[in-house]
């Protein structure tokens, strides 16, 4: 039997694989040609065995699986004739690639071929060794290539020199072997063999600076010279592609000079004239000419500049950006982006072009023109730009806006001149993509916008105008929510009306129909909802008239699936309700959040995010950290429920977001301003919570859970610990304490008390005064005084009380958290304490006093019983 | 370049030449990916396609894509004249080429890309220079086939 005459077999299994009318049928027949191909490669099969390889590249082209055919690839490379062995490094280079460690079986067989006599199968062998060599080949056979650099058929020395390339690829260290060889190459009349060695050298160049100046020393002069004659080389029919003679030549000696030249005055110097000759002569008019036009351009701006050439080479690429093929206009667009950092002027001349090709069909073209009208934006002309940008988004195709609106809002937000401007250009932007707007955009803005407290009215009312026309724009949504939230009484009494503002009448109903129908819309997510039941919460009291609607509106939430939005609803329902006196002040404007704080904590998010990305997954459905968060404090709070004053101090407890921006806009200490900010950056990002926030949750899990045990027996004050949360909590039973219905007087109260040493350890002391205010002897008055008896100082310094049932407790931020040593200073804190048992229990109370002391951690604690009897 | 495609407008591989390590997963994967891409592009649009921070150059030829995938700092122009150049020569050794011939010849395809590109880059510019290259082993294999002939027409002989 005769393996060559038999062809017909590969023909007959592509036809039977051709005619395959399903992939099921497809499937049927390379299951059965590569049973039988097995079968042949476990007997050992020789006559076919060139065959059934064919066979397996194009099963393998098709996508199936072929590895069972890899042995027989190295087999046919062992053979001795040139059919087998051309086959087998065919199917070699074709299954196999570098990482498979069947690869390190074929080294011997090729160092063999290397050394064949035939240059036939010496090419095949360096073919297949360029293509999939690993590391350790081209350790192992680089002497092989090397000694081929010099082999007398031209023909094996080109294939040598791109096998090189690969060689130094893989092992860097064998770069320097090859300098030598490589000068005697780029010396050579062989265009294969120039080529080759051009692209040799052009990587020994990028690989060491060494071998960079060596060739700058040796090659310069005849690199130069090689490009002069082949640009000035009469009609070669071999090489002529549409009248240039070999283009590819062209362009490699360019792309080497191009390395040569940068970063040297000399170089550059010497290959200007030809190089102006190149940018000059070359015909433009076809796909060839221009290739080297184009590689031409890029080596004139990467070299030193040289007089006059860099206008020629932005002069060639204005043409090309003016010209008709989309080619041709890409690679302008893209040779300007670097052209930008060299000549900004001359790139900025072409404004308008590009600005056109943002508008482009082509989608690659429109990407380009994109990023470069991005470079080009400056503070002169942003404006400008953005505007016709922001035109162009209103037409551009949806897969385009995504895109576009980055761009946008990254130009916006760098450069806006005005914070009116910047203001006004994301309202477009939100009004014509908001959908595409990312989360950390609208958040910058709203803080942003409270830190413009002279536009509040004025983006409020535009917003109002906006969400009026474009109210299917989630984002654009969501801010006008909350601003109305906020803002709400500005946008009814036209409040800081600008100049340039048409005024315009809206009711207090209308207000509260924006967020009814954006609530109510189906297509409004979790996180615009929730924001929708806030703004209402805050314009209920913002709007007294409304009050009742907007009962009414939240109450429907209450039966939500949501259990987010069933939770917030019931609150807000009960603070409505029940508790009108305090609604006001517990729903007062977010502070401003300051704007570097903000931009510092968003790169630090980017630090946390693993941790927040854990941390939402653990808790499942819940979109928000914020609600686990209060869900913690929750626990707490339901051992105290029993004994808690009212039952308002449950929901309070959970709705810590609001009760705390009120509180720290009364108090305004630096620490409650701190915790009042989380909770801003919370609302605001409900999506992505603060970094601090959310590394500081599971710490305040595993302290609630220890507080837990702690106070339960005590009794039924919830005592939150971590500092943030501490202030927020003592807020809360502020507020009741505050607003709460206050027990009717009795007497007068006369006497004073004597201060007491309260508690005292070796190394603090803690001393209380006590004052009664007239009228209501069940309330005492309490300072208590630290003073700290070493010689350290004390930072992070906490103090806590838990007292019985029938007192009521409420702990006034410290005056400082840091308490210097040898009793040079002092902390203050003010204690209320109310006595419901007034005249018959007298008050006790257990302190706890944590601080650290050289970075670790103390805690004292001590139980207060000396207390004057009548308090 | 990173690797050569050639896809049909049905989205069929037709020649798959990889130069950059791919596992075959992800072989199968950037196939997928770019036919999605580029048989979806109009035919007045540039051939150029920007992909995982690369760039892919393709040409069309009747019903088949030419696909080459190349750094972004590349010469995408060049890339183009290249595509040209093996469609040139592949349409000379075959005589007016079509898509058969690439599928019942694939690996007469393949030879010839191997004469072209090594190790993804050029090797030769001058099409004369392949065509005497892949004469020569073509009949190399010619030679070995009538001596196998002759050797096989013995055997049969002296069997009989």
């Amino acid at each position: 039997m005769n393996p060559f005459s038999s062809g017909t077999r590969l023909r007959d299994m592509i036809r039977a694989i051709r005619a395959c009318k399903t992939a099921a049928e497809e499937r049927a027949v390379v299951r059965k040609e590569c049973a039988s191909i097995r079968a042949a490669v476990s007997d050992n099969d020789n006559d076919y065995r060139h065959r059934n390889l064919a066979k397996l590249m194009f099963i393998h082209m098709l996508g199936y699986p072929t590895h069972f055919g890899q042995m027989e690839c190295l087999k046919l490379i062992a053979a001795p004739g040139f059919p087998e062995k051309r086959i087998g490094y065919l199917g070699l280079m074709l299954l196999l690639d570098e990482r498979q460690e069947v690869l390190m079986l074929v080294t011997n067989s090729l160092k063999q071929d290397l050394n064949h006599t035939n240059q036939y199968i010496v090419g095949l062998a360096l073919c297949a060794l360029g293509n999939i060599c690993s590391a350790e080949m081209a350790r192992d056979l680089a002497p092989e290539v090397e000694r081929l650099l010099q082999f007398r058929d031209p023909n094996i020395r080109k294939k040598a020199a791109l096998c090189s390339i690969r060689i130094i690829k893989k092992v860097p260290d064998l770069a320097e072997n090859f300098v030598n060889p490589v000068v005697s190459l780029l010396k050579e009349k062989h265009h294969g063999v120039l080529l080759t060695g051009i692209q040799l050298c052009t990587d020994l160049c990028n690989h060491s600076e060494e071998a960079l100046e060596y060739f700058r020393k040796k090659c310069m002069e005849g690199l130069v010279k090689v490009l002069k004659d082949v640009v000035n080389s009469p009609y070669a029919p071999e090489y002529d592609i549409s009248g240039i003679a070999d283009p590819f030549l062209h362009i490699r000696l360019l792309r080497l000079l191009r390395v040569l030249g940068h970063g040297d005055a000399d170089a550059s110097d010497s290959m200007s004239d030809i190089l102006a000759q190149v940018a000059t002569k070359t015909e433009s008019n076809k796909n060839a000419g221009n290739a080297i036009l184009y590689e031409c351009v890029e080596t004139i701006m990467s070299i030193e500049d040289v007089s006059g050439l860099r206008v020629l080479a932005i002069n060639i690429l204005g043409r090309f950006l003016s010209n008709r093929d989309n080619n041709i206009r890409y690679v302008a667009l893209n040779m300007l982006m670097k052209a930008v950092s060299v000549d900004d002027q001359a790139v900025q001349r072409h404004r308008t072009t590009i600005l056109e090709c943002v508008k482009d069909s082509d989608a690659s073209i429109r990407k380009r023109a994109l990023e470069l009208v991005y470079l080009l934006v400056n503070e002169s002309n942003v404006k400008a730009l953005t505007k016709e940008l922001i035109d162009y988004l209103q037409v551009s195709d949806q897969d385009f806006k995504g895109d576009l609106t980055a761009k946008i809002c990254t130009i916006v937000e760098k450069l806006s001149p005005d914070k009116i401007w910047y203001i006004d250009q994301m309202l477009k932007v939100l009004s014509e993509a908001g959908n595409h707007v990312k989360d950390e955009v609208w958040h910058a803005l709203i803080v942003v916008i409270t830190n413009a407290s002279n536009l509040h009215g004025y983006t409020v009312r535009s917003l109002y105008k906006a969400i009026q026309k474009s109210a299917d724009q989630e984002i654009l949504v969501r801010v006008a929510i909350w601003c109305i939230g906020e803002y709400g009484d500005m946008l009814v009494n036209n409040i800081g009306m600008l100049n340039l503002e048409d005024p315009i009448t809206v009711t207090e109903n209308d207000a509260v129909d924006v967020v009814e129908i954006a609530i109510k819309r189906h297509t409004s997510d979790l996180t615009t909802r929730a924001m929708c039941l806030i703004a209402l919460l805050k314009l209920s009291s913002r709007f007294p008239s409304c009050s009742q609607r907007i009962k009414d509106i939240v109450t429907q939430s209450k039966g939500s699936l949501l259990l987010e939005l069933q939770q917030r609803s019931i609150e807000i329902d009960s603070i409505i309700v029940k508790h009108q006196n305090i609604r006001s002040a517990l729903v007062e404007r977010m502070p401003v959040l300051d704007e570097a704080t903000f931009s510092g904590r968003k790169a630090g998010s980017i630090l946390s995010a693993a941790v927040s990305a854990s941390l939402s997954s653990t808790n499942g459905a819940a979109t928000s950290t914020a609600a686990p968060l209060v869900d913690l404090l929750d626990l707490g709070a339901d051992e105290s429920a029993a004994a808690a004053p009212t039952s308002g101090a449950n929901f309070l407890q959970d709705l810590l977001d609001v009760g705390t921006s009120s509180y720290s806009s009364q108090s305004g200490t630096s620490q409650a301003q701190k915790s009042g900010n989380d909770v801003l950056l919370d609302l605001l990002s409900i999506g992505s919570p603060p970094p601090q926030n959310t590394s500081s949750a599971p710490d305040i899990l595993s302290l609630t859970e220890d507080n837990k045990t702690l106070v339960s027996p005590l009794d039924g004050l919830s005592l939150a610990t971590g500092p943030s949360v501490q202030a927020s909590s003592t807020a809360m039973i502020d507020l009741l304490d505050g607003f709460g219905p206050s027990p009717p007087p009795t007497k007068d109260n006369g006497p004073a008390y004597p201060p007491i040493v309260a508690f005292e350890s070796s190394s603090l002391r803690l001393m209380f005064n006590f004052s009664k205010q007239p009228g209501s002897p069940q309330a005492t008055q309490m300072e208590a005084n630290f003073t700290n008896k070493s010689s350290d100082v004390y930072t992070n310094f906490i103090f806590q009380a838990a007292v019985p049932k029938f007192l009521q407790l409420h702990l006034e931020p410290a005056s400082s958290n840091t308490l210097p040593g040898n009793g040079n200073g002092s902390i203050t804190q003010k204690l209320r304490v109310t006595n419901s048992q007034h005249g018959k229990k007298s008050i006790v109370m257990r302190i706890r006093i944590s601080y650290k002391l050289n970075n670790e951690d103390v805690l004292e604690e001590g139980q207060i019983s000396n207390f004057p009897r009548d308090l | 370049i990173h690797f050569v495609l050639s896809i049909s407008r049905q989205g069929k591989v037709r020649l798959t030449k990889w130069y950059s390590p791919y596992s075959q997963k992800e072989r199968s994967k950037v196939i997928r990916e770019l036919s999605g891409m580029i048989l979806t592009r109009g035919p007045k649009l540039c051939n150029f396609v920007e992909w995982r921070g690369f760039k892919v150059v393709y040409k069309r030829y009747a019903g088949l894509y030419f696909c080459m995938c190349i750094n972004q700092e590349d010469n995408e122009l060049e890339i183009l004249e290249i595509i040209q150049y093996f469609v040139e020569t592949l349409n000379r050794y075959f005589g007016n080429v079509c898509e058969l011939d690439l599928i019942f010849h694939f690996h007469k395809t393949y030879y010839i890309l191997d004469e072209i590109l090594i190790a993804g880059e050029l090797q030769e510019s001058s099409q004369n220079t392949v065509h005497r290259l892949i004469d020569a082993q073509d009949s190399l294999v010619e030679a070995a086939k009538e001596e196998e002939n002759t050797v096989s027409y013995i055997i049969a002989q002296v069997a009989n």
